[in-house]
């Protein structure tokens, strides 16, 4: 997979992920390029289309687009498989997502993805360890907050 | 829930956090980009805060910006800060924010080497975790060659979650290094068979994509992923194992034959569409590279076309569009099994337009046809154009390969003209003229129809602006013009052609209309000439005289110029045809000449010549814009001719046809130039009429002349006809078909011949030219890859040994208290072997860290490292001794390979290249010779001058005796006999290097120049001129140049033969044999290949590319040493100059 953009109904980008390294510039242009396309798509025309030299993937759920863009080769069902595996996990994360939920806790959308695909490929197909690496990693990052917040408490600058 | 606790912390901590910012931001909606800048502020003033949590705060918020679009390259270093903050909250944002926002662009992204390497190895795996996962969104080359060896080592890590991580992130390492890939390769083929079954499925991830781009390499693995394929129930991992195999069928058949059954078998059992659809994929690909003479294969294909059916009928537009995909890809090669479900596709057709995939010859007529009827009950132009596209991309598709009757293809193209206010007039019309001119049976037909649309007067009408079709008529013109000798009326066309009405036309196209009504007038003139009919040739004349001003007084220069032009011609006809002249074969003369396609990689073919530089200038470059100078003055006298007296059109004639004798010549003696043919240009003249038209058998049943708009519809019928006909004709056609072959006539495309081209002959004997290369391109298939592929760089042997040269860089440590000789003791073997360039960028790298340690990570140094480094030591350790026992043929095992520079177990003797050259009381002289493999003809001669006098040393001056074959290289304008200045001068007791340049012809033979330096001594007494003389040595050996080469590219070239050979013996030695291949390396230019206990293979190559190679061995008290080189009296030569030196020791 070469990147993944989740947009809104009103074309405003919500997560964006390069596998590729790629400038800003030919980020911009190529987002701003798919999300007019995919767009302007209506609803019965099937998800996948062919764009420059790759194949681009997307779907909806509810107000949010998921798009994919894959090579030649790649199988256009997995990544749909793909996508809505990171929609169930985000479901399962946040508690029924919704477009809030990923505007507001960006980052934690970032982490779940990150855990779920590594540079472009599946990394873990078990929702289940999915989420418990994320939830052990926020458990971890609770764990110093909390001594960090009691160090600033009581009134002494926590030693960086 | 854990979140929000999370959050609420945040929450109290901080003024404004990323919540904040996004409600803000939302809040603003008018005013955003305002709101956004006052919050870069900001951040700003809180990244300058001491604060890790303020500024991970500030990098967060960052990172939110960036998405929306905002520049945040400015805050790469706080995102490094960030990143290196000790606490896994802070670290996660900083990754992730460098992650979104590094690239190979960002310069400080080499500062993070440490950082991440010390992530890697922290105690904690979800550190290590981030950062990986970072790091495979901006692994930069340096980063991937620094870190290879750490990610490698965590590719055995115990927790799994690492495991899986670095496997994965091994392929975007290997992308940026390649040399990555083949010390790391066992490692990853250990995990395939990983307890984990996520680590085995990234492993099987990682060389399933590795092996999709060289697939060749990955052959050896087959077996062990058809167990995986067998046993595995994981879909996503059995998805990228059939795609695996895709990929390795077309190497080897035998796969395919064993994969059909496991494959038929998931495809029954599989619920899941995505592992259906890519079994039914790779089925079709392993068919299809499978020889067709398979008898039970019909039943798989009929297996996938059945289940094919189901996903097209599915309710899915998802599985109905794959499905046709799949479809269409059979059909290439199985079009009988298709044809059952044409119904199906065509009733796709009403609701899709994805299925243009699935055209062949059989259907292309009903397919086209279907999408006319579309075309005519379309609403709205959008769709419409989108329909015309599609139908001329069916239809030109693959060269026409579908197309078996171009005067269908014609009158359906004539017919889309009549759609109102299209688009793609110029897409018609390109069309029109490709066919016109690749398909010369074609052409009498074309330009019949072209006239008639030139006649008609709807495409003009309406105003240009509105009616994008007129672009059509800008080929309905050229054809008319270019084959003028086809038409049936050519006058009517040319008054057609000259209504005042085409002056609305936009200017191209009156242009074209301009220059096409000559060549009509001149075929006019010609034919009426023919026919003895001076008067009507004079009244074309006279036709044209009267039409033209109107063009002359368009607003287009182009038009303007070539219709005065015209004009100006068109006089000076009448006046010679009112003397009785015959005119006819001049002016047809003005457009001799046969245009033909030129393919379009036709110039990419044409092979650089030796010794011919691109980049060169030819003529110096200011001449260039002094020619520019001269031309608008012509350009100003052709614009207006009206003042200008026109030339006699005999002499123009004459001299234009002089002109062209001469181009032609010029470009048959010329190389460089492509061809127009092979064949000499013909002239129109030379054959008049149709007779040069290859033999055309045209059916009788389609009509010759198609009178009014044609309809294309008529076509099918007469297909059908033709069809049977054919069928009864079959046998004698063929013959026919012979014949004509054998006349040597192109064949047409070879691709056409599938199956179904047995039964739908085209209607006519088309011969669509093909498109010309240069008679001396290269035939080569490489021209399709791009060089710049990053995948390329991948295709390595995988199953070759390690050579000691491909390990990794592994780290190492040179702290500051070097006191007990580290060197020694922490530089695992392997390190040492390194070749020579690695080394140096090591150093540069080192230093780098050096700095870096310095000011950032003092606080974690020497416990730490040290434990790194036992682990390291051991890894290495435990790598060197499996590796023997896997790799390397037994008996070799205790054999070390060493290489130059690098063997130092007992102190070597000191060695100086350089050799006195004279001396005096007052100067020593000691010089050496250095080649570079970049210049294959000189060499640079350092001299090292010392002053040995109490005198100040000045105005030296080196004079060397030139020979024929050695020359000093001296300033511009010098003559032989001139002396080189040397730059500087030398106060008592100093010494100075210069280097002088010598070129040289031959390099076989040694040689010897005198040569004098002179100078002025001066002290306290006065100043005297002295001289020293000296004789220049050039060993053979000095033109050798120390190249390294590995064992294996050493063997194919002892292999090769074409070396000779030669030998010495030198007794009395008592040197190690260490020290004296060392000496031989560091005096005689040459590395060591691979030593064997006292036997040693070397390797060196001299600056004009001679291959020497030698073979030393050691016995009792003497050594051997044969020689192989492309040059024996080099050879020769080479071991004389090492016989003493060998003597010496």
């Amino acid at each position: 997979m070469q990147f993944m953009l989740l947009f809104s109904r009103q074309g405003k980008l919500r997560l964006q992920k390069w596998y590729v390294p790629l400038s800003d510039k030919e980020k911009k242009k190529i987002t701003r390029e798919l999300v007019q396309t995919v767009l302007a798509r209506k609803p019965k025309m099937c998800s996948f289309l062919e764009w420059r030299d790759l194949k681009i993937v997307y779907k909806r759920y509810a107000s949010l687009y998921f798009c994919c863009a894959i090579e030649d080769q790649d199988n256009e069902l997995i990544t749909l498989e793909i996508i809505h595996r990171y929609v169930e996990l985000l479901d399962k994360y946040f508690g029924s997502v919704c477009e809030l939920d990923i505007i507001f806790n960006f980052e934690k959308a970032y982490f779940i993805l990150d855990e779920f695909l590594l540079g472009g490929e599946v990394q873990e197909t078990s929702k289940k360890n999915v989420l418990k690496a994320i939830e052990q990693a926020d458990l971890l990052q609770e764990k110093t907050e909390n001594i960090d917040l009691s160090k600033s408490f009581i009134g002494c600058k926590p030693a960086y | 829930m854990a979140l929000k606790m999370v959050k609420g912390s945040i929450d109290r901590m901080f003024d404004k956090n990323l919540q904040d910012l996004v409600r803000g931001i939302r809040n603003h909606k008018e005013d955003e980009a305002k709101y956004i800048s006052q919050c870069i502020d900001e951040i700003k003033q809180e990244l300058k805060q001491d604060n890790i949590a303020v500024k991970a705060n500030a990098v967060c918020k960052l990172t939110y910006l960036q998405m929306l679009g905002y520049d945040i390259s400015w805050a790469a270093f706080n995102i490094i800060e960030v990143m290196s903050a000790s606490k896994f909250t802070f670290k996660r944002i900083g990754y992730l924010a460098a992650s979104q926002c590094f690239h190979e662009g960002t310069d400080v992204i080499m500062l993070t080497t440490n950082q991440i390497r010390k992530d890697l190895s922290s105690p904690s795996q979800y550190d290590t975790g981030v950062a990986l996962t970072g790091l495979s969104c901006f692994v930069t080359p340096d980063l991937a060659r620094d870190l290879a060896n750490d990610i490698m080592t965590l590719m055995s890590h115990t927790k799994p979650y690492i495991r899986k991580k670095a496997v994965l992130i091994m392929y975007k390492v290997f992308l940026r290094c390649p040399e990555a890939l083949r010390p790391a390769f066992p490692r990853l083929k250990e995990k395939l068979e990983d307890p984990d079954p996520g680590v085995q499925s990234a492993a099987v991830n990682v060389i399933c994509e590795l092996a999709r781009r060289n697939p060749k390499n990955y052959l050896s693995l087959a077996p062990l992923f058809f167990k995986l394929m067998t046993s595995s129930t994981n879909n996503w991992v059995l998805i990228k194992i059939i795609k695996l195999f895709g990929a390795l069928t077309p190497l080897e058949p035998r796969l395919g034959k064993k994969l059909i059954e496991p494959l038929t078998n998931l495809i029954h059992s599989t619920s899941a569409m995505s592992l259906l659809y890519e079994c039914v994929n790779t089925v079709i690909a392993v068919l299809i590279s499978l020889s067709s003479g398979m008898p039970n294969h019909s039943a798989s294909i009929q297996l996938c076309v059945q289940k094919l059916r189901i996903l097209i009928e599915d309710s899915d537009q998802n599985l109905k569009y794959l499905g046709l995909l799949a479809m269409s890809k059979i059909l290439r090669t199985h079009p009988k099994s298709v044809q059952a479900h044409k119904d199906l596709v065509l009733q796709c057709l009403d609701d899709k337009d994805e299925s243009i995939r699935l055209v062949s010859k059989k259907n292309l007529v009903e397919i086209v046809r279907k999408l006319m009827s579309h075309v005519d009950k379309a609403e709205g132009t959008a769709y419409r154009d989108e329909l015309l596209t599609k139908i001329i991309d069916i239809c030109s598709q693959c060269n026409y390969q579908h197309v078996t009757n171009f005067q269908w293809y014609v009158s359906v193209l004539v017919e889309l003209t009549q759609l109102e206010g299209t688009r793609h007039g110029h897409l018609l019309a390109a069309q029109m003229l490709d066919v016109a001119i690749r398909v010369k049976a074609i052409r009498k037909f074309a330009v019949a129809q072209m006239s008639a649309l030139l006649d008609s007067a709807h495409l003009g009408a309406g105003g240009p602006q509105r009616n994008g079709i007129c672009e059509v008529l800008y080929a309905a013109a050229w054809i008319c013009g270019e084959f003028s000798e086809h038409l049936q009326e050519p006058q009517q066309t040319l008054e057609a052609m000259l209504r005042p009405k085409v002056t609305t036309l936009p200017g191209h196209i009156q242009a074209v209309y301009v220059q096409n009504v000559v060549k009509l007038y001149a075929c006019i003139l010609q034919q009426k000439e023919q026919a003895a009919e001076p008067e009507a040739a004079q009244d074309v004349t006279q036709l044209m005289v009267e039409r033209l001003p109107q063009f002359v007084q368009s607003a287009d220069l182009e038009v303007q110029e070539r219709a005065s032009c015209v004009l100006q011609l068109a006089k000076h006809i009448q006046k010679l045809q009112a003397k009785g002249v015959p005119v006819a074969e001049e002016v047809s003369a003005l457009f001799a000449g046969e245009l033909n396609p030129v393919a379009p990689k036709a110039q990419k073919k044409v092979p650089v010549p030796e010794g011919l530089d691109l980049d060169a200038w030819i003529n110096e470059p200011p001449s260039d814009s002094e020619s520019e100078d001269e031309k608008p003055k012509a350009i100003f006298h052709d614009e207006e001719p009206r003042h200008a007296k026109p030339r006699p059109p005999e002499a123009e004639e004459e001299e234009l046809a002089r002109r062209r004798e001469a181009r032609k010549q010029e470009q048959a003696n010329n190389p460089f130039y492509i061809k127009s043919s092979p064949s000499p240009q013909k002239r129109y003249q030379d054959m008049p009429g149709v007779e040069h038209i290859p033999v055309v058998q045209i059916d009788l049943s389609v009509p010759l002349k198609v009178p009014g708009m044609p309809v294309s519809d008529q076509y099918v019928k007469l297909e059908e006809e033709r069809k049977h006909r054919q069928r009864l004709e079959k046998d004698r056609r063929r013959k026919k078909k012979k014949d004509k072959d054998q006349k040597g006539r192109p064949r047409r495309h070879s691709m056409l011949h599938t199956e179904s081209d047995e039964d739908v002959a085209p209607a006519q004997r088309v011969d669509i030219v093909t498109e010309e290369m240069p008679e001396n391109a290269l035939p080569s298939d490489e021209d399709d890859k791009d060089p710049n592929d990053p995948y390329r760089a991948l295709d390595v042997d995988l199953d070759k040994p390690l050579a000691d040269s491909e390990k990794l860089p592994v780290q190492k440590h040179r702290n500051a208290e070097t006191t007990k000789s580290p060197e020694k003791e922490d530089v695992p073997v392997v390190e040492k072997k390194m070749k020579k360039p690695r080394k140096k960028e090591k150093k540069h790298r080192e230093k780098e860290r050096g700095k870096k340690e310095k000011g950032k990570e003092e606080k974690e140094k020497s416990s730490k490292h040290k434990k790194k480094k036992h682990k390291k030591e051991k890894e290495e350790r435990t790598k060197d001794k499996k590796k023997p026992k896997k790799q390397q043929p037994p008996g070799e095992e205790a054999a070390e390979p060493v290489e130059n520079g690098a063997l130092a177990d007992e102190p070597l003797p000191p060695m100086s290249s350089y050799c006195l050259l004279a001396e005096n009381s007052y100067i020593k002289m000691t010089y050496d010779i250095q080649g570079s493999l970049q210049k294959d003809s000189q060499v640079t001669v350092s001299i090292v001058l010392e002053n040995q006098s109490s005198s100040f040393l000045k105005n030296m001056e080196l004079s060397v005796l030139d020979s024929l074959n050695t020359k000093l290289a001296r300033p511009e304008g010098s003559s032989v006999h001139d002396g080189v200045p040397v730059p500087f001068q030398l106060p008592p007791g100093i010494s100075n290097e210069a280097q002088f340049v010598f070129t040289i012809q031959s390099i076989v033979m040694a040689q010897k120049l005198k040569g004098t330096l002179s100078f002025i001594a001066k002290n306290d007494e006065g100043s005297t001129h002295e001289k020293l003389d000296f004789k220049l040595h050039f060993s053979c050996t000095s033109y050798l140049v120390t190249t390294p080469c590995y064992s294996d590219a050493f063997a194919k070239l002892l292999e090769s033969g074409d070396l000779s050979m030669s030998s010495i013996k030198v007794d009395g030695i008592n040197m190690s044999f260490q020290n004296l291949l060392a000496k031989i390396c560091f005096h005689h230019h040459f590395s060591v290949v691979e030593r064997v206990d006292s036997c040693a293979s070397m390797y060196s190559r001299s600056i004009q590319g001679h291959h020497v190679c030698l073979l030393v061995k050691k016995g009792e008290k003497s050594v051997s040493v044969d020689g192989k080189c492309s040059d024996s009296t080099l050879l020769s030569n080479l071991l004389e100059e090492m016989k003493a030196t060998l003597a010496e020791c």
